[in-house]
């Protein structure tokens, strides 16, 4: 699939416990974990708590989601409801199929 | 703020003055307090400007906070954009008095996927809100969104929810947007805000560039409704509330010297009234201009302060032309009396014009304005645009008590009376010069063609621009009853005086002759006496010697006598004794 040894850093903006936040939580958990076993981190910023932390990556959207790591730094806004979308997104699918 | 919020909700919308010049007259008191006002336009239209000037003019003079929204221009960039304004935009930061918060927008990097809501930008606008306390805030322009994020339904929606959440904030906040084809806005913003929406607009015409506001919308609150002119320069933006005020103007009894001694005098010999419009017209080099420095001259030396509005000569020129016939005015510019403004016609459209004018009237708070000549403004709009600006311009000038005076420029050949726009109705006094061509010259002559309100003369008087002044002379007639002018009146004049010097000589001679006979009849006279005298004297001298005759004839006789005696006893005649 992806490329061996990248690890991914992920960031993850919610605001409060909201069920859009929740169902984007779910579905990033769902995804890291089938497919970047062990090569993950997610941090989940909750703005209604932090919302200083709303500029540094110019958070509108909630949900949003940041790629860190591997760079290029990416979004994505939304529920993350469509996997597909997500992956193609963070050229996961994109990537793999190269290296296919 | 400023305004206190009433809770009597009868009470008057309560309002949050803009700090921008003109505005709050238009919208009797600002933008409506607490609630969120839009303004659109297109690109260029000074929107951006508007919503800073806002904000900067909320901290400076009202000590409100304020939080700038950029969606498109960077902090840095806004604030060397704007340093020509005068905004002291880094030090109103630095007090805390204004944040400038730049959100970016890119589509590109954005992918969607599922629902999402804007609480990210809520949040942020909250937290910045809250870290100065801000009172104001703009948001330019959030249509940028729309370029963001791909799902319109969600955008609408917390769009709306947006501006209710701004209003229960409890801000007074702009929102900027883009003219659009169809709406006010590209994305119909103008729907959500129900509020206040301001129209701004940059048009060029003829290459001449006219700015224009209009509040399109004001819900419970009265409002000017017409297109008002304004200004973008480095005092900010200043609107124009330029109307026909109407006319319950008081008139005044008051008068003010022409500048010229004997144009008083034709004027019930008090000059203009104070607060009166006066148009001085004729055509090229019949000395418009020179009347009209007169005018501010006199008005000057009064202490008085004049505003003069010169379309076609630079301030130095009209010293130096006016020092030539014994006008200083420059010591008037440098007492601060006399204010000049100068400005090719073209250089922006009439009403910016009328924009500038305005603006200087308000901050010279001149007793006169002189504008030299009207008729250049011709060559930045129609005629019927520069007659609706001369209607204002008096309506404002007779509101503050201001005497005008036009000078308009009529073409050679043309009735001049006819020419001088549609203006003539609305003008107290009007005072033509003309040049009369004659025997080769050509000489001035002026006349008072009207002058409401007072028994003025109908004479035409020759108009003599000399190094000491001006001056008026009484008019010559000639012997047609023609009116006489320059070197025609100078030979006419000489005529008259020679004949004048031939009969005096005439009587001179005649008198002399009549001497001269009475000195002969004199001479006469005394011939006559002595002769008479000497005639008496002959006749003296006869007696005389007849007396001496008689007398030695008688002693003969007696000596005879007694000598006979002796002889005979008898004389010789025989007489008895």
């Amino acid at each position: 699939m992806e490329q061996k040894g990248d690890f991914w850093e992920l960031r993850l903006y919610v605001a409060g416990q909201t069920p859009k936040s929740l169902l984007a939580i779910a579905n990033l958990r769902k995804i890291c974990e089938e497919r970047l076993a062990g090569r993950f981190r997610i941090e989940i910023v909750d703005l209604a708590r932090q919302p200083d932390r709303a500029r540094a990556d110019d958070v509108l959207a909630i949900p949003t989601l940041i790629r860190r790591l591997p760079p290029p730094i990416k979004k994505i806004i939304g529920t993350l409801a469509d996997e597909e979308k997500v992956l193609l997104g963070f050229n996961m699918k994109h990537r793999s199929e190269d290296d296919g | 703020m400023s305004f206190p919020i009433t809770p009597d909700r009868d009470q008057a919308l309560p309002k949050c003055p803009s700090g921008i010049q003109g505005l709050d007259e238009i919208t009797d008191g600002g933008l409506p307090l607490g609630r969120t006002s839009l303004v659109c336009g297109g690109p260029g239209c000074g929107k951006t400007v508007f919503a800073l000037e806002f904000l900067a003019r909320g901290a400076l003079e009202h000590g409100d906070p304020g939080l700038f929204v950029s969606f498109e221009e960077r902090p840095g960039d806004l604030v060397q954009n704007t340093a020509s304004l005068g905004f002291r935009l880094p030090e109103l930061m630095e007090r805390r008095l204004l944040t400038i918060d730049h959100i970016r927008v890119e589509r590109s990097e954005i992918e969607e996927t599922g629902d999402y809501d804007l609480e990210g930008l809520f949040i942020r606008l909250g937290h910045a809100i809250d870290q100065i306390g801000a009172r104001r805030v703009a948001l330019d322009t959030i249509e940028t969104l729309f370029g963001g994020l791909s799902n319109t339904a969600i955008l609408r929606a917390e769009l709306r929810r947006l501006f209710l959440w701004l209003k229960d904030r409890g801000v007074t906040s702009i929102v900027t947007g883009e003219k659009g084809d169809a709406g006010l806005t590209r994305q119909g913003l103008e729907e959500y805000v129900s509020d206040c929406v301001i129209l701004l607009d940059h048009r060029v015409q003829g290459h001449i560039s006219t700015r224009r506001l209009r509040v399109v919308k004001y819900r419970g609150s009265f409002h000017g409704t017409n297109e008002y002119p304004f200004l973008m320069d480095r005092r900010g933006i200043t609107v124009l509330p330029i109307t026909s005020v109407g006319l319950d103007y008081a008139a005044s009894t008051d008068r003010v010297s022409t500048g010229v001694a004997r144009l008083d005098e034709m004027l019930e010999a008090k000059g203009f009234f104070r607060g009166s419009t006066v148009l001085v017209s004729g055509t090229a080099g019949a000395g418009k201009t020179s009347l009209a420095a007169s005018f501010a001259d006199a008005s000057c030396r009064a202490g008085e302060r004049v505003l003069y509005v010169a379309f076609e000569e630079s301030p130095s020129q009209i010293f130096r032309n006016m020092r030539s016939i014994g006008m200083d005015l420059e010591r008037h510019h440098e007492r601060g009396l006399l204010h000049m403004l100068t400005a090719r016609p073209t250089l922006h459209g009439l009403e910016s014009h009328l924009a500038v004018a305005h603006r200087q009237v308000r901050e010279v708070r001149p007793a006169a304005v002189v504008v030299d000549p009207l008729t250049s403004l011709l060559a930045a709009g129609s005629a019927a645009d520069v007659e609706s600006l001369v209607l204002r311009l008096i309506d404002f000038h007779k509101s503050l008590g201001i005497t005008t005076l036009f000078t308009a420029l009529s073409p050679h050949g043309g009735a001049p009376e006819t020419s001088v726009l549609g203006v003539s109705s609305l003008i107290d006094t009007w005072i033509l010069l003309k040049d009369i061509e004659l025997s080769g010259e050509r000489n001035r002559t002026l006349h008072i063609l009207k002058s409401r309100g007072m028994a003025h003369s109908n004479q035409v008087k020759e108009f003599l621009i000399t190094e000491a002044g001006l001056r008026l002379l009484d008019p010559y007639l000639g012997p047609e009853g023609t009116l006489l002018t320059g070197s025609a009146r100078l030979v006419m004049e000489a005529r008259e005086r020679s004949e004048e010097q031939r009969a005096a000589g005439e009587h001179q001679k005649e008198r002399r002759r009549r001497e001269r006979r009475i000195g002969l009849l004199r001479a006469r006279l005394g011939a006559l006496q002595a002769e008479l005298r000497s005639g008496s004297e002959e006749l003296d001298e006869l007696d005389r010697m007849e007396t001496n005759r008689l007398r030695r004839a008688t002693e003969d006789r007696a000596a005879m006598a007694k000598s006979r005696h002796e002889t005979g006893g008898k004389d010789e005649h025989g007489t008895e004794r």
